[in-house]
């Protein structure tokens, strides 16, 4: 196991790409999600304001 | 007959188009998980050690894949303005904008993994080759285009701003490549040649490959999933988003 | 097509000869910027002959893309911009008259004093001469392409900065062919094959760039 992560001396550079491109990748729908979800609340407050109003 | 032809302008308006995303980046995503997680397995533990780079090659199980998808997607956003100039349709410009930042991305994850690539081969993180000199450029591109993206304030003429820009920069990118080669050539003085990759296995051509086809469908899933967000922030006053939002969370 | 080109010319060489201050500002940058590189690597005449071409070059360019913001932007403020879109000439031309009209204000001053600040870093004869053949094909270009950048960017906000992000890398392809001419020269080369394809870039550039920037204009007066 420790000679799987050892990566023949390579593991700092290995581990290290392929660590930073596992970031990115789940980084990248995490922040996706908070916009999603901060745009949908608004349009959600905008109606529940406009139902109001009309009553 | 006439449906056949109806059924592609259909899609075109983002209320329509915006059903049909969520199932498309819900299927991509799937098919992205299995796909990266097997070649992630294959990456490891089927993919043999190179006898000349030993364990440390396999960073081009990431660093390739990233950098195709960052040339692929550009050139891809390209085609999405150059039809929203021509068909004047909004969901063309939508989708290169919801492409930008995923390619920017990957032009950032190839420059990274290039440079822990050069570190134990070349013994310096920075080369000024020909590729990655390239690749810098590519990731200023990417930048420059979702700066004036944000700069505009007026959607439409962000829109077709934008598309003028990306057309700018594609007709210019073969430029830039052979420039940059160019002058790569020319200062061979001290830099180290870096046609590293000589034959390669096949084991190891195939793991790539699926890698690259993974990172294929993650970025659809990302760009549909953001595409939609792209619509709904545009969109927010249209009576169908209205509905939308009284329905969900 | 050739009287309307004539003059807007005409008309921005006169308005720009009433602000002569900004010509000199232009310059003045470009004389600072080269003298600064001295200063920060040192006085050793054979590094700074070596690195020359490059830092004359990079002057240059960064002196002309501080002035693209002037092409277009007056014009769009007093609304002259639209009136001219609006007008039957095609709108490329108007572009390029007022891209030349920029261009013989902004980057012509600089051809003519870039061998004066090659004399500060040892520079000979004939390397001098081709820093100014290749400045004389590289800025018009440089006016060119910026000019694309100037008319995307018109009246926003973060203009400048964001002009400078947008169009510099456009400009490199411009600067290796220009830098590099001056530096095959310097070492012997000879610079013809650069030269050859920084005309080439100029052809190109005065054939594509002024319809990217009639089509960019038209979207930012809409």
């Amino acid at each position: 196991m420790a000679e799987f992560f050892h990566m023949g001396g390579y593991g700092l550079y290995v581990w290290g790409s392929f660590g930073i491109t596992a970031l990115c990748m789940i980084a990248e729908p995490l922040l996706l999600r908070g916009r999603s979800q901060s745009i949908r609340k608004r349009i959600a407050r905008m109606a529940r304001v406009e139902q109001e109003v009309q009553q | 007959m006439s449906s056949r032809l109806i059924n592609w302008f259909k899609f075109s308006s983002p209320a329509t188009f915006y059903p049909l995303a969520r199932k498309i980046s819900v299927a991509s995503a799937v098919i992205a998980v299995v796909l990266i997680a097997v070649g992630l397995y294959m990456s490891f533990f089927v993919a043999p050690t190179d006898y000349k780079q030993g364990e440390g090659y396999r960073i081009i199980f990431v660093h390739v894949p990233a950098s195709w998808m960052s040339m692929f997607i550009y050139l891809v956003m390209a085609a999405w303005a150059a039809m929203g100039l021509v068909f004047n349709t909004r969901l063309s410009a939508m989708m290169a904008q919801a492409l930008a930042p995923t390619g920017a991305m990957f032009a950032f994850i190839s420059l990274w993994t290039g440079s822990f690539w050069g570190k134990p081969m070349w013994g310096t993180w920075w080369v000024w080759d020909a590729r990655i000199t390239s690749e810098l450029i590519l990731l200023f591109l990417y930048l420059g285009y979702m700066a004036l993206r944000a700069a505009i304030d007026d959607p439409r003429r962000g829109d077709r701003a934008s598309a003028i820009l990306l057309l700018v920069g594609v007709v210019n990118i073969p430029i830039i490549y052979y420039s940059v080669q160019w002058w790569n050539t020319l200062h061979q003085g001290s830099t180290i040649k870096m046609n590293a990759e000589t034959t390669m296995d096949e084991t190891m051509l195939i793991t790539m490959l699926i890698m690259t086809l993974g990172f294929w469908a993650y970025s659809i899933a990302v760009a549909m999933a953001r595409v939609r967000t792209v619509i709904l922030e545009r969109e927010r006053t249209a009576s169908w988003v209205r509905e939308l939002g009284l329905a969900g969370s | 097509m050739l009287e309307p080109l004539y003059w807007i010319i005409r008309r921005d060489l006169t308005i720009a000869m009433r602000r002569r201050a900004d010509v000199f500002t232009t310059l003045i940058f470009f004389v600072i910027v080269v003298s600064l590189f001295p200063l920060g690597i040192g006085p050793e005449p054979e590094t700074l002959r070596q690195i020359a071409p490059g830092i004359v070059w990079v002057g240059a360019l960064l002196a002309s893309m501080l002035a693209l913001e002037q092409i277009f932007s007056a014009d769009h403020r007093d609304g002259t911009l639209e009136q001219m879109l609006l007008t039957p000439q095609p709108v490329s031309v108007l572009v390029v008259g007022k891209i030349l009209a920029h261009w013989l204000v902004s980057g012509v001053p600089l051809v003519i004093m870039a061998p004066v600040l090659g004399l500060q870093y040892n520079l000979s004869a004939d390397v001098l001469l081709v820093l100014m053949a290749s400045l004389l094909l590289g800025t018009p270009a440089l006016s060119l392409i910026g000019a694309i950048g100037a008319a995307l960017t018109l009246g926003l906000r973060s203009g400048g900065v964001l002009l400078a992000l947008l169009v510099l890398p456009l400009y490199i392809p411009v600067l290796i062919f220009g830098a590099g001419a001056v530096e095959a020269t310097a070492s012997g080369l000879g610079g013809q094959a650069h030269l050859s394809m920084l005309a080439a870039i100029l052809v190109a550039s005065l054939v594509l760039a002024p319809l990217a920037t009639a089509a960019a204009l038209r979207v930012a007066e809409d």
